[in-house]
């Protein structure tokens, strides 16, 4: 997929790069010259979630019994041990089971 | 020492500090690296050669921004896909803006050409820690880039084992592989979740994303899901 266009991938690559040291360095620069008020700082807050949520919905949409599973367990997991390590773990090998019992 | 000692808000940038804060972020370590290993297969399975995968996390280190667009990489870079790329990139990283704007207390009076470069390291472990850091009396902002670089070292070399594993494995399915992301996801959408009354972000980002997922494909389903959550955001009430 990326192989067949090496040359696009390192133009895409570059501008994330910088993309991202600007948010990194914004934030410090731009204080005392922005107030961020309550609606953004809101919006910001708001963000991350809503950009997971967003990733894992199609997932769960597509995949089927096997990823509701999968991921039912992950969460129970998380809200039980509040571990990512040992939720993923579980999330993955439900997703193996289901795999292996042909769902 | 004839040179008198520099005032009490001045940078000393010692090698104890940047060390200290490389040990404080220790306990984020294991988390980390399954992170950047999920990465790693998630780069194996889309094609990626090793290179560019270690390429990719040693220029952007920014873990939520490599798995969201690479899980989310179009069939052919057209300048739509591009410029659809770096506007997702932006979101995803918007958040930095408030984090950056928190370090000027410890940050604010050091020298440019310190700052800008400690900036590039910056994560939210050390920034977490740096905060306590700085309400504890610290004040040497060494103590920030430690935790960054630390940090930084374990996510480009842990995204080799997961490279490794995710190009020899046959079919994904069968270990689960292909919902590894998704499974870390759903970890962290745990800990952000605050009741049904102050997650509207999250609520609504997950539907409008399936939504639009189901009506057009394509990955336009995470812009569109980013936007909505976060208008649902800026309306919920705190």
């Amino acid at each position: 997929m990326i192989e067949r266009d090496a040359f696009g991938f390192f133009v895409t690559l570059g501008l994330m790069v910088i993309v991202v040291y600007v948010t990194r360095i914004a934030g410090y620069w731009l204080i005392g010259r922005l107030v961020i008020g309550r609606r953004l700082r809101r919006m910001l807050d708001a963000l991350p979630g809503a950009i997971i949520a967003a990733t894992v919905a199609p997932a769960l949409v597509q995949g089927g019994t096997r990823a509701v599973l999968a991921l039912a367990a992950t969460a129970g997991v998380m809200i039980v041990v509040r571990k990512d390590f040992f939720a993923v773990v579980a999330g993955v090998a439900v997703a193996a089971a289901a795999f292996a019992y042909g769902l | 020492m004839t040179a008198p000692p520099p005032a009490s808000a001045e940078a000393r940038w010692t090698f104890a500090a940047f060390r200290h804060g490389a040990i404080d972020v220790l306990p984020f370590v294991p988390g980390l690296a399954g992170f950047a290993m999920a990465y790693g297969t998630l780069a194996a399975r889309k094609g990626m050669t090793l290179f560019e995968t270690l390429l990719m996390s040693a220029s952007i280190f920014a873990g939520v921004v490599q798995m969201v667009v690479l899980d989310s990489w179009p069939q052919t870079l057209t300048a739509g896909a591009i410029a659809g790329i770096v506007a997702l990139t932006a979101l995803v990283n918007a958040r930095y803006l408030m984090i950056g704007a928190t370090l000027r207390p410890l940050l604010g009076g050091q020298p440019p050409r310190k700052v800008y470069p400690t900036l590039f390291f910056l994560v939210e472990p050390p920034w977490l820690m740096s905060l306590r850091y700085y309400s504890n009396g610290g004040r040497d902002p060494a103590y920030l880039l430690g935790g960054g670089v630390a940090m930084y070292v374990v996510w480009v070399t842990t995204a080799i084992p997961g490279y490794l594993a995710g190009a020899a494995v046959g079919n994904p399915k069968q270990f689960g592989i292909d919902l590894l992301v998704p499974a870390f996801f759903v970890a962290m959408m745990v800990s952000l979740w605050r009741g049904p009354r102050r997650s509207w972000g999250l609520i609504v980002g997950a539907l409008a994303a399936a939504l639009t997922e189901f009506m057009f494909g394509g990955f336009w389903y995470l812009i569109v899901g980013a936007v909505a959550g976060c208008v649902a955001g800026v309306l919920n009430d705190d």
